[in-house]
Parts: structure tokens; C-alpha cells; sequence
């Protein structure tokens, strides 16, 4: 068996399962958030109410409208509050205490190999960087896992994407994933767990396996893995507080479908609107002019993200006409970055830093897009109207590309800087 | 279990942003929802939407977020059924999760317009428009429960011994 079908194995308490198979899984963790919360307590109390079934299994997280911007996330916030309370929820990150969902997941060490977690948000596929089954459901799933630690899953094939050859310095992670959403098309993955794998991988620090899984579900996916190593151990190692067990895909295990990309004179990426897997490489779009950049997200906010953007914005100055918004992923990854001068070197250039959360990447806060405008962002997703009005165009690249052009004023080939 | 009602076509990819705006979440009055079913679309489609319609759409329906406002907007705007020709799977659960029907089949996009009648025999796998019959794989048993349930609150309640 493959990872993704051995911990499905495991959780379902089998030992053997096959893809198609519908599982009644044991579920390890659950996170939900401040948006998702509000629907899965409806649901919750509609289901019937009472406790949950295991409070220290749960994680919540206020991440998409912090702090809150009005009465009415004001208002969802204490509805939480109050049940986080009354069922004795201890992993719970309040304003202030957190930051992005995904990163809090991993960084605070919430995130184990070989456990099967469920999170009331799509991306929660990110923790298959560190070797675990993560998918995202919807609320009333989510209530249904409250009340019975149970959940029915349909065993996914699984797709191997293997990179090869010597990766250039001036790409990143997501440059690698979005060439493989161009590939494989937005929903090339349907129902599939995606295995990212090949010496470019087993070489590939941790915040560029999170940006790689964290886009699984842009091509579909379940989930997006990458099987636990060295680098997997040495990221949880002073985060996770119990002992756990690493699961690996056997040898000869099975997959559906096999790709493999050379990435050794690959250019960065850049996904078009309106549509994830319209990607290009940057010399087909430079010169387009932004608007807005923006660099933050579960998908490209961590510690790595800022310092490539510090690197090119060091001594330089946004371009007049366009503003960049930078947001660090968690209040770590923001502490860090101060502490390391880049959060000076970036304000010096003339980003705006805002608080940790969510923020312009829904279309709800801190920086939503007029009609007409452009913005290009290190996000995951540029549907219409995403970031704001439907009249608005989004472009999707690495922090690196986001940051050269903010400093152009147009979209920009980061090979310049680096 | 059958469904029945008058077509609404729409294309592939069409992604749970512009099913319900960002801006609208965290609203859980399923009838306010429902008024903006489908304007990151065009903001007169709304308006298209009657009760008694079945949404036909292309590739990978539902694609992006995880917001089960998604499949409430769409059945509180009077949709009955979603047929297409894939799902995005976070959708296909909310839609089962909350009582939409959805049924997978990639012959009938080509075949109907709008406002065609359709009818949706959902245990059988068979879809019927103007004698036609297009056949399509049956949801498992305990999804059809689900269904028939209205969706899964009610199938928990259910379990749990509680009145639906």
C-alpha cells in the first residue's frame, strides 16, 4: 500500500484497504475556524447537541476575520468563545495567540505523521508535508466529527508527481506546484491523493513541502504528501510533545497515474486569471502592471516567504502607484521576522504589514480589490472575485515574483534580484 | 428517491467563490444566503434561479473552499438537484451533508438547454428529459439514506434517537 491508503489502514483499523474503498475512519485531530466554527456549532446544535467527543483531540483557530471587523464576526467570535468554554476545548489560539490555521497546525505541533486529521477548512491538505492523511470537509461534517471521532471517507487513488533534475536558486516551492496544477488541470486530482516525491523533494525544505501540499486541492486532491524524512523529523522535533510512529508507502506500492517534471531550467510560475491551472511561465506575462501585491497566506507566508522578499526589497522601494501588503502567517512567523530585521527591511520599501490572518486572500478584509484592479499575490487561488469585486484580475507566484513586482510596478521575473 | 424540475445551465469550473461571495460568509440565515446564489457569476443570476430548477453544469463543479454555504446558497435558492459532470469532492460531501441532491453524468450537458424539464430518479441512476433517458451510477446506499434524510443533521438525529 501507498502512505495515503496505509493510515486510512490504520484509522479504519484494517489492514488492508484498496482505492474506492469507503472507510468509517477513526479521526486523530479536527481544527475548525472562525469561519467555519459558526455553521459547525448550527449544525452541532441541530444534531442534537451535548459534548464532544474528545476535547483535547480539537483545535480552533481565529484566523479569517481577525481581529474582527465588524458586529457581526464580532458577534460569531463570542458565540465560539462561549462553546470553547463550555466544552473544555484546550487548544484554542484567540486572537493575538495564533495566526493562520494551517501554520498554527504545524508549527505548534498539532500535526503528527500517520494520524488522519480533519479540518473544517480546504487547505488543511498542507499537513501531508509532514506526512499525515489531511483533508478539508464542511461544517456539517465537521459537527457529525465532534459528536462520533468518526468519519466516512472514499480511499483515493493516488497520483506520484516526481521532480527531477538541479533545482535553480531562484525557484521555490511554489513555483514547482503551480507547474503541476498547469499540468495536471484544476481538477486532474478529483478524489486523488497527490504524492509529491523525487530528489528534488527529499531536498526541498519544509516551507516549500507546505506551500506544495498546501496547493493539492487546487488540483482537486484529498490530500497532498510528502513522505516523512530527516528534514519531516527535524521540523517536529522541539514542536510535538508524543512519541508517534512514521507510516512510508510500501515498496511496490500502487499509483494511478505517474508524472515526472525536470525542474532544471524551469521558470518561475505564474497562474493567470481566472483559473488555478492557467499557468505560465513569467516571461510570457511580465509587464503586466499591479495594483496590489501581496505576500502572506497558509500557503505562502512563513518565515522563508519574507526573506526572500526582504532579500529583493532590501534598498529598493515599492513602485509609486502600486502598494504591497505583506502578512505574516502566524504571530512566530511575524516575531521571527522581526527579530531577523525583515519586517524593518519591508517596511523601509514601503509594505504595509498587517496582523496575522487570512486577510486579503478571501476577498474580506485588508486589502479587497476595487474593479479594475490587479493584484499579484503568493496565494492559492485567483477565481473571479476572490480577492474582491468580480471586475478584479488576481495572479498567482511565489513571494519571490510578488516581491519583484511590487518593486517594477508590473509582474516581474524574479531572476533579476536573486 | 426522485427528483424533478427545470434546467439551469451553467459551465465547468465553477468554484465555490462565485457560488457565495467571501464577503457573504459567516451569514447563517439560509435565506439571505440564498439571494446570492451564483452572482460571483453575474449578479442578475440570482434572479434566474426559481424554486424547482436543477443546476446542469460541466467539469469540476464546486471547486475551491470548503464553505458548506456553497450547497446551503443553491438548495435555499430553490435548486433541487446539481447534475454534472464531476464534482470538486469538499462540495459533493456538503451538498450530501446538507440534502442537495448531486448526480454525476457527462451525456446530458449537450442534450438539454434551458428550461427543458427533467426528471431524476436518484436510486435508479436514471435521468428522463422529453423521453430520453440518460443512465448515471446510483449514489451508494447510505448516501441515498443521507439524502432521504434531508441531509445529515437529520440522519444523525436519527441515530441518536431524537425527532426530524
Amino acid at each position: 500500500m501507498n502512505i495515503a491508503e496505509k493510515i486510512l489502514a490504520k484509522a479504519s483499523g484494517k489492514s488492508f484497504v484498496e482505492p474506492g474503498e469507503i472507510v468509517d475512519a477513526k479521526v486523530d485531530r479536527v481544527m475548525f475556524h472562525d469561519l467555519t466554527g459558526p455553521m459547525t456549532l448550527k449544525a452541532f446544535e441541530e444534531m442534537g447537541g451535548g459534548l464532544v467527543w474528545d476535547p483535547d483531540r480539537i483545535v480552533v483557530i481565529f484566523d479569517h476575520i481577525v481581529p474582527a471587523s465588524s458586529i457581526a464576526s464580532a458577534e460569531n467570535h463570542a458565540k465560539l468563545r462561549r462553546f470553547i468554554e463550555n466544552q473544555g476545548i484546550r487548544w484554542f489560539y484567540d486572537v493575538g495567540r495564533g495566526g493562520i490555521c494551517h501554520q498554527v497546525m504545524v508549527e505548534k505541533g498539532h500535526v503528527y505523521p500517520g494520524e488522519l486529521i480533519i479540518g473544517a477548512d480546504s487547505h488543511t491538505c498542507m499537513y501531508g508535508a509532514l506526512g499525515a492523511f489531511a483533508t478539508g470537509v464542511g461544517a456539517t461534517d465537521m459537527a457529525a466529527i465532534l459528536l462520533t471521532g468518526r468519519i466516512w471517507l472514499r480511499v483515493p487513488e493516488a497520483i506520484m508527481v516526481k521532480y527531477t533534475g538541479r533545482m535553480p536558486r531562484y525557484l521555490s516551492g511554489k513555483d514547482l506546484v503551480l507547474y503541476t496544477i498547469g499540468r495536471i488541470g484544476a481538477d486532474g486530482a478529483n478524489y486523488k491523493a497527490v504524492i509529491y516525491s523525487g530528489s528534488v523533494i527529499e531536498n526541498l525544505q519544509m516551507d516549500d513541502r507546505l506551500t506544495m501540499s498546501n496547493m493539492a486541492v487546487e488540483m482537486g486532491a484529498k490530500t497532498g504528501i510528502v513522505e516523512p524524512d530527516e528534514i519531516t523529523l527535524s521540523y517536529l522535533r522541539g514542536r510535538v510533545d508524543r512519541n508517534f510512529s512514521i507510516v512510508r508507502s510500501d515498496g511496490g506500492a500502487e499509483y494511478s497515474e505517474e508524472y515526472e517534471f525536470d525542474v532544471s531550467s524551469m521558470e518561475p510560475q505564474v497562474a493567470c486569471p481566472y483559473r488555478v491551472d492557467n499557468v505560465k511561465p513569467v516571461s510570457e506575462v511580465e509587464g503586466i502592471p499591479v495594483d496590489q501585491a501581496f505576500i502572506g497566506s497558509c500557503t505562502n507566508g512563513r518565515l522563508s516567504d519574507l526573506r526572500v522578499a526582504a532579500k529583493i526589497l532590501k534598498g529598493r522601494k515599492v513602485s509609486r502607484g502600486t502598494r504591497l501588503i505583506v502578512i505574516p502567517a502566524s504571530q512566530d512567523v511575524y516575531r521571527e521576522a522581526l527579530r531577523e530585521g525583515l519586517i524593518e527591511v519591508l517596511l523601509e520599501s514601503g509594505a504595509m504589514i498587517c496582523n496575522p490572518t487570512c486577510g486579503p486572500c478571501i476577498g474580506v478584509h485588508l486589502g479587497v480589490l476595487s474593479s479594475g484592479e490587479v493584484c499579484i499575490a503568493s496565494i492559492n487561488r485567483n477565481f473571479i472575485g476572490r480577492m474582491g469585486s468580480r471586475e478584479s484580475k488576481v495572479y498567482l507566484a511565489s513571494p519571490a515574483t510578488v516581491a519583484a513586482s511590487a518593486v517594477e510596478g508590473r509582474i516581474a521575473d524574479p531572476r533579476r534580484y536573486l | 428517491m426522485k427528483v424533478e424540475g427545470i434546467v439551469v445551465k451553467v459551465g465547468d469550473h465553477i468554484d465555490t467563490d462565485v457560488i457565495i461571495p467571501g464577503r457573504y460568509l459567516g451569514i447563517t440565515d439560509t435565506i439571505e444566503l440564498g439571494k446570492h446564489a451564483l452572482e460571483g457569476l453575474d449578479p442578475s443570476f440570482p434572479a434566474k434561479l426559481k424554486p424547482g430548477v436543477i443546476l446542469v453544469a460541466g467539469r469540476n463543479f464546486g471547486c475551491g473552499s470548503s464553505r458548506e454555504e456553497a450547497p446551503v446558497a443553491l438548495k435555499a435558492a430553490g435548486v433541487r438537484c446539481v447534475i454534472a459532470k464531476s464534482f470538486a469532492r469538499i462540495f459533493y460531501r456538503n451538498a450530501i451533508n446538507v440534502g442537495l441532491p448531486i448526480v454525476e453524468c457527462s451525456d446530458i450537458q449537450r442534450y438539454v438547454k434551458d428550461g427543458d424539464k427533467v426528471s431524476v430518479d436518484l436510486s435508479s441512476g436514471i435521468i428522463e428529459v422529453a423521453g430520453v433517458e440518460f443512465r448515471f451510477n446510483p449514489l451508494p446506499d447510505f448516501i441515498l439514506k443521507i439524502l432521504e434524510a434531508g441531509g445529515l443533521t437529520n440522519y444523525i438525529r436519527r441515530l441518536r434517537g431524537l425527532p426530524y
